[in-house]
């Protein structure tokens, strides 16, 4: 079935009798014996890589056990700021990035070099439109002082602009954007095609991070105004009326909250409360920054790929980095039950 | 090239011109150089630098122990003192010092293998190794550090001295660390040359094997566990904070299961070695050779059981305690397997008091009383009383510098002649193995005296009682630092002046022996002949060479013998 | 998988190589298709039926098959070495051999956590938020 496939699909069919320069040594390095040797080793590296990923999130995974065995009514109550439905959203994008990564490891071992970087494109798409969404949600609660346990601030009201929290951190997705497309025309009008096509590409895929930002302050304004969605509105009190008196800065803000909390000890689910934001924070910032170093990673196989360096002996890069994506995903999968899904 | 034969002296000979160190030249090939054997150089001279530094801390708060009172450091001077010794020892000596230098250097040629799997990975590890040392340094000079090396909260948290720093070093040094592990565990695995199998390995891969799957498994839960650290000293995350309602002991629970594993990342390497040597300089197969090299990955597999022990009077529950009391004392298991092992392999073999093998005997003693003593703080009921005293000072150091620094100093003195091509004066060098041996026994007998009479650690005054004790211990330091200054001078004198030395100047049957001294820059300028394991009749004296050259069995082509394609270099 | 004995050729015709696999797009499309279905099926469960303690378990249990899904199809454990099965699936018992151990004895020390606050000068301010302060 495969092979058909693999026949069907592959455009060059027939025409074999164009040189096949089995030299292609340049990227088979002087200590190994051969294609073979190198990629058992590069994959065996990528797998130990991979648990040494396992072992590191462990540790928040126990940390995460830990408290919530011994404070699940506090879990139960924060998991309410969470949004179910952009969680699921992010979790069918990742999902979805995972198939394109998948689809451009099979067509970089069959030689299917536009498919390749087609897929890897598709991929860091993915990766930006889930790190957008993700911006949404971080200064959705910011804006409710939603921060983690020292400068845990919630009552209700807001504290600080959702908006300008946003556009703090849209601030460096956009430089990316507007770099890669500048290098991208500069690519272009000094005849470097290859180089040109690469960073326009990149530009059209890390773009994806602003769809991920419509896509997010779409949906809060469709739902926030049918009001019945989530905690925010639903059992705690409205926002106030002060939020724009919010000229004192920032620190302020943490400094007054800190102290409520301090001076009212009794408030231990007030504190738990915190404690879970200062797990969420970690654990998906962890992962956001491995979303990060996944398109960083993903961004050099495109250029490869573009370049032309795969062969069907030689497609190692596109899997190892593939398979780091799928872990990225697979953490992903656990963290969304765990956060989202409680209650 | 590869004409019928190849004289013997430019196979196994001494080479002084075409080798490692010297087919390029210049700062910049070294600082940008992929060669294993350059990194593992580089390595020798760093940890040798931190190993000094790491000792100097050690001789200052010796030295303001010497009276029961005030001598010239105070309390908060003294805790700095004592956190620098422990921080630097640990995360900037021993844990990288054996597989970063010397498992660098031989691991790869002992496989027949040009270099190991990921050069690039292992030049960023070297460096990973001086970024991280560097910010130890820069929490040493910008606020100190006085939390002792574990950095337990909630004191860390509210120290004013430069955690941030430090852990961010020690961070750092941890992926040196996974890098190192992750190189070695696959150049082991798959690149073995043809007839080398697991059973037909030398036991210092089997060693490096388990420390590297220590390093690989245990190492990412202390880079999080500091990573937590710091992010709760910067943004207060609460999550080890009693105060915000975090859980302090949770932080030891991570502590521990990377650091007891990485007590293990540190001796098995020293294990590695003295089963080199001793099979070596006894000129006889390592007795029980698949008992010794299962028991290496049994002590890496069990290390990871026993954490606990470290948190037998934390606040731990009475089942946790005793079911981490029984695991521990499964450790002694296979780590006494190793040690019988060995003595039956001097057993009836021709043993030479060479440097080396003297540094190996004094291993053993010292690792005797270290594991022995270690027993005592498995048992619940002593440890309650020794628990922070000087027993478990006394204990870690002759497993951690009676061992694993004395094993070090084996490899190095087994090993130079291999590295620079020159014979260090023996003489020399058997004097500061003994005055290493004597130095050493004077420093740490005496803490386990007072540490089992209560003298508690960590403490910059004390009772005048433990005054007699403290000062043989102090005398015993500076004897020991003394020690391993002359073991210095020894061998960088003998690069200056040392006898030049063939290819196998021990009769040893390992693959590095194999080759010139120093070593060809690719190793092996014709692939070697696997012969059998530990096989000293295997090798024979040549007068050509002035060393043991490897006998080739009949109807074996002969390395060199047939044409070997030259790629071009 | 049968197939794989079959010679598989590359989209210019060169034979695959022995450690060449692709995975046949249709295998590839169904198991998205699983990962998005059971993605659905673990909000409603989690948001519409009342199971109480349980709840926990099923979401575990789903997400478990999400992830055995991707690495079975999409990280190619079918086709990959026993070995490096064994040691990725290594990493997920030694991470529950720590969650296990360190879960055992937590709850002995609780109470002593939530005293806590009450210690003279605990509360630290975290290095970030000095610089308002003074
Ligand atoms: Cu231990």
């Amino acid at each position: 079935m495969a092979t058909a496939e693999a026949a069907s699909a592959s455009e060059g069919h027939g025409s074999d009798g164009h040189g096949h320069d089995h030299d292609h040594g340049q990227f088979i390095a002087h200590h190994f014996t051969g294609p073979r040797q190198q990629y058992d080793s590069c994959k065996l590296g990528i797998w130990l890589f991979l648990v040494t990923e396992v072992l590191f999130f462990s540790g928040l995974f126990v940390a995460y056990t830990i408290y919530r065995y011994h404070h699940p009514e506090v879990f139960e109550e924060a998991s309410k700021f969470l949004d179910t439905r952009l969680g699921a959203l992010n979790t069918i994008v990742l999902l979805f990035s995972s198939l394109t990564m998948a689809w451009a490891v099979r067509a970089a071992q069959l030689e299917q070099r536009a498919v390749t970087t087609r897929s890897v494109l598709i991929t860091i798409f993915c990766a930006t439109v889930f790190l957008g969404v993700k911006a949404v949600e971080y200064s959705h609660k910011w804006g409710l002082g939603i921060f983690v346990a020292y400068f845990f601030k919630y009552d209700g009201a807001h504290h600080g602009d959702t908006n300008s929290y946003l556009t703090t951190l849209s601030i460096v997705p956009g430089i990316c954007v507007v770099v890669c497309a500048a290098l991208a025309g500069i690519g272009m009008a000094t005849g470097k095609p290859l180089s040109g096509k690469f960073w326009g590409a990149l530009a059209l895929g890390l773009g994806g991070y602003f769809a991920g930002v419509g896509l997010g302050v779409g949906y809060e304004a469709v739902f926030a105004s049918e009001g019945e969605s989530h905690a925010e509105a639903g059992d705690h009190a409205a926002p106030a009326e002060h939020a724009e008196g919010d000229a004192h800065t920032e620190a302020e803000h943490e400094h007054e909250s800190t102290e409520a909390l301090v001076m009212d000890p009794s408030s231990d689910e007030a504190r738990n409360l915190g404690l879970f934001f200062s797990i969420y924070y970690f654990m998906t910032g962890l992962h956001a920054f491995h979303i990060i170093a996944g398109v960083i990673a993903l961004a050099w196989i495109m250029n490869r790929s573009i370049q032309g360096h795969f062969r069907a002996d030689y497609f190692g890069p596109v899997d190892y980095v593939g398979l780091y994506w799928h872990l990225v995903d697979l953490i992903w999968i656990y963290l969304f039950p765990l956060l989202y899904l409680i209650g | 090239m590869g004409t019928a034969t190849v004289d013997n002296r430019r196979l196994y000979g001494h080479a002084p011109e075409n080798n490692y160190l010297k087919h390029t030249r210049g700062i910049a090939s070294w600082m940008f150089t992929l060669d294993h054997k350059r990194i593992g150089v580089m390595y020798l001279v760093g940890v040798t630098v931190t190993f000094l530094l790491g000792g100097f801390f050690a001789l200052v708060l010796r030295s303001e122990l010497f009276t029961p009172n005030k001598m010239f450091l105070t309390e908060a001077q003294y805790n700095q003192a004592f956190t620098l010794h422990g921080a630097i020892m640990v995360f900037a000596f021993i844990i990288p010092a054996i597989p970063g230098s010397i498992g660098n250097f031989v691991l790869p040629v002992m496989l027949g293998a040009k270099d190991v799997a990921f050069p690039r990975l292992n030049l960023s590890s070297f460096y990973l190794w001086v970024i991280g040392t560097f910010f130890l340094l820069v929490a040493m000079i910008a606020g100190g550090l006085d939390t002792g090396w574990t950095f337990y909260t909630p004191y860390s948290i509210q120290t004013p001295t430069n955690v941030v720093a430090a852990t961010f070093g020690a961070f750092i040094l941890g992926f040196s660390s996974i890098f190192t592990g992750l190189n070695f565990i696959v150049t082991i695995n798959t690149m073995r040359p043809p007839g080398m199998t697991w059973f037909k390995m030398p036991l210092f891969l089997w060693g490096m094997y388990s420390t590297s799957i220590i390093q690989v498994l245990a190492t990412p839960v202390l880079g999080i566990t500091l990573l937590l650290l710091i992010a709760e000293k910067l943004l207060g995350l609460g999550i080890f904070n009693p105060a915000q309602g975090g859980d302090p002991v949770l932080f030891q629970h991570f502590f521990w299961f990377y650091s007891h594993p990485a007590v293990y990342i540190m001796i098995l390497p020293g294990m590695a070695i003295i089963s080199e040597v001793i099979s070596t300089h006894s000129h006889k197969k390592v007795f029980g050779y698949t008992f010794v090299a299962l028991s290496s990955v049994a002590i890496a597999l069990l290390s990871f059981l026993v954490w606990g022990h470290h948190m037998f009077t934390s606040g731990q529950s009475s089942i946790s305690i005793v079911i981490f009391s029984a695991l521990t004392f499964s450790v002694a298991i296979p780590s006494a397997v190793k040690v019988y092992n060995w003595l039956a392999t001097m057993f009836r073999g021709e043993v030479v008091l060479t440097t080396p093998m003297c540094f190996a005997l004094a291993f053993l003693f010292l690792f005797g009383i270290g594991g022995l003593t270690g027993l005592f703080l498995g048992t619940l009921s002593t440890d309650v009383h020794l628990h922070d005293t000087y027993f478990v000072v006394a204990h870690f150091h002759y497993v951690m510098m009676g061992s694993t620094a004395v094993a070090f100093f084996a490899g190095v003195f087994h090993w130079w002649p291999k590295m620079f091509g020159r014979m260090y004066n023996e003489t020399m060098g058997r004097i500061t193995c003994l005055i290493v041996f004597v130095g050493f026994n004077l420093a740490f007998l005496p803490q386990f005296v007072m540490g089992s009479r209560g003298m508690p650690r960590r403490y910059a005054r004390y009772d005048e009682v433990f005054q007699i004790w403290h000062q043989l211990s102090t005398i015993g330091a500076l004897v020991l630092g003394l020690g391993i200054l002359l073991g210095i001078v020894v061998l960088v004198r003998s690069l200056f002046n040392g006898k030049r030395v063939s290819g196998n100047p021990w009769g040893a049957s390992t693959l590095e022996w194999q080759t010139t001294s120093p070593p060809h820059f690719h190793n092996f300028e014709f692939d070697p002949y696997v012969g059998g394991l530990y096989d000293y009749k295997g090798v024979k004296y040549d007068e050509s060479v002035e060393g043991y050259v490897p006998i080739i069995p009949p109807g074996v082509a002969a390395p060199g013998s047939a044409p070997v394609p030259q790629t071009a270099h | 998988m049968a197939h794989d004995s079959h010679q598989q050729v590359s989209a210019e015709g060169t034979p695959l190589p022995s450690f060449n696999h692709p995975i046949s797009v249709t295998t590839l499309l169904a198991t998205f298709a699983a990962l998005v279905m059971f993605t659905i099926v673990t909000v409603v469960v989690a948001k519409s039926l009342p199971m109480g303690r349980f709840e926990i378990w099923v979401s575990l249990g789903i997400a478990t098959v999400k992830a055995l899904l991707v690495m079975l199809f999409f990280m190619h454990m079918l086709h990959d070495k026993p070995f490096n099965v064994l040691i990725f699936i290594s990493g997920f018992v030694f991470a529950a051999l720590f969650m296990g151990l360190t879960l055992s004895d937590s709850e002995h020390y609780q109470d002593d956590i939530r005293a806590a606050p009450s210690f003279e000068g605990a509360q630290t301010t975290p290095i970030l938020a000095r610089g308002a302060e003074e």
